[in-house]
């Protein structure tokens, strides 16, 4: 029998992943009603109608992103560890690095459509309104979303066979990605502002995604072959 | 104990005395800044040492991904908990000079900010290598070592950028630029110093890494043996 191919195992993974999450909505359910409460609890501390919360809605909008992300960066493995699969991946002759593409590619699924989904919700509580280029929003968007479940998909991947196991993933990866939450925040606060121009923070994104998506490729097998 | 690490000890701590002596006696009190100054002879041989353990430590963890040598991964173990130590020291002295000299305990400027990041990244790789069992441990280390050694640049870049775009508020002080010949000879005394001292505690803690392993692997032995008769 022939080693399956690497689109070939990214196709079915991501399939298998999406089938899932379609059946039990687990994963995007706690996601969305995590970045609500995370919506609630913000407006307790300051007028979020304000003219002046423009500029801290950035950082806002990308926190709540960030922690209901790591929902759906937790069960990406756990759910493999279940009835052995990820054993029996490891001893089948399948690419390790089309698995873990596929599964980050599944993470970013996720957390687009829940940001595709919560975007209205921020913009009607929080009275947003671009005053830059707001077509450059979905750009930061993008390219932030993915820099975050790249290094997630990893770090999920570390985390899951230590002692703590999901405990420890945010403690891991967020001063990983402290560079990107930066790049994000501001470059989502330039658009909404319009003071200065986001281009910098999208060249800084796109640079820090190539960078670690090449980090990630190169180290994943060592993660997942460890012992 | 070997001879040799003897011998480094002593040698870090007859340095350490001598500078010390250098830094608060011989170098004269700065004009501006009276001696809160010689904060400066202890807070920048300490970074320096930091820097050079977390770069230590990137190494060991790279040769360690392609050899899986045990030893290797003691030595980056040490280097990082060394690194580290000497960093949360530049982040306390720092602040203890900028408190008389700048007004604030603490002032989120480039250099500063970055310090922190690199501590933040550093402390999450010690937690990861507390909670990792087994040989994992050592892997997973490894990898995230290289990926905040690759994370330092972009972050020390996307903080320069985020400062020079928000200007600071102009502070009194900083550092004088260029330095008196007694300052920079107590300065190069307590660099050499502070580094072999760095080195001798990662070589110490190194020695403790590795009887740590021996116990372990002996440990794993005994356990093997028994299930055989059992």
């Amino acid at each position: 029998m022939s080693a399956p191919g690497f689109a070939s195992v990214l196709r079915m993974t991501i399939a298998k992943d999406l089938r899932m999450e379609w059946r039990s909505k687990d994963a995007i359910n706690s996601m969305l009603f995590f970045s609500l409460l995370v919506v609630v609890i913000f407006s307790f501390s300051f007028d979020p109608t304000a003219e002046t919360s423009r500029e801290i809605a950035g950082g806002l909008i990308w926190v709540s992103f960030l922690f209901a992300a790591v929902v759906a960066l937790n069960q990406t493995w756990a759910r493999e560890l279940r009835s052995q699969a990820l054993d029996a991946f490891r001893v089948s002759p399948a690419p390790v690095n089309s698995l873990f593409l596929a599964k980050a590619l599944g993470n970013m699924v996720f957390v687009t459509v829940l940001e595709c989904l919560m975007a209205p919700l921020f913009t009607i509580f929080y009275n947003l309104r671009a005053l830059g280029n707001w077509k450059l929003l979905p750009l930061i968007a993008v390219l932030g979303t993915w820099a975050l479940v790249v290094n997630g998909t990893f770090f999920a991947a570390m985390s899951i066979r230590t002692r703590i196991r999901e405990t420890l993933l945010p403690l891991i990866l967020f001063p990983i990605s402290l560079p990107a939450l930066l790049a994000m925040v501001n470059g989502t606060a330039a658009v909404l502002t319009g003071d200065n121009s986001p281009i910098i923070w999208i060249k800084l994104l796109a640079v820090y995604d190539v960078v670690f998506t090449t980090v990630c490729l190169m180290l994943f097998g060592t993660i997942i072959n460890a012992e | 104990m070997k001879p040799a690490f003897t011998i480094a000890a002593l040698a870090a701590l007859a340095l350490l005395g001598f500078s010390t002596w250098q830094g608060l006696y011989v170098a004269p009190t700065d004009a501006l800044q009276g001696d809160v100054q010689r904060v400066f002879y202890y807070h920048v041989p300490c970074a320096w040492v930091a820097g050079l353990c977390f770069f230590f430590n990137f190494c060991a963890s790279v040769w360690f991904l392609f050899r899986r040598n045990q030893a290797v991964d003691a030595f980056a173990l040490a280097s990082a908990e060394v690194g580290v130590v000497f960093c949360t020291i530049v982040l306390i002295t720092g602040p203890l000079w900028a408190r008389p000299v700048w007004g604030i305990w603490w002032t989120w400027d480039p250099r500063l900010t970055s310090t922190f990041v690199l501590w933040l990244i550093y402390v999450s790789y010690l937690i990861l290598r507390k909670f990792a069992t087994g040989g994992q441990g050592a892997v997973l280390g490894a990898a995230l070592s290289i990926f905040g050694f690759v994370d330092v640049p972009i972050v020390y870049f996307s903080i320069r950028i985020f400062r020079t775009q928000h200007p600071q508020p102009v502070i009194a002080g900083g550092e004088n630029s260029g330095m008196e010949i007694h300052m920079l000879h107590a300065f190069l005394w307590n660099l050499l110093a502070f580094t072999i001292l760095g080195l001798v505690i990662v070589w110490a803690r190194y020695i403790v890494q590795r009887v740590d392993q021996a116990v372990d692997d002996a440990h794993k032995a005994a356990a093997l043996r028994q299930g055989g008769a059992a």
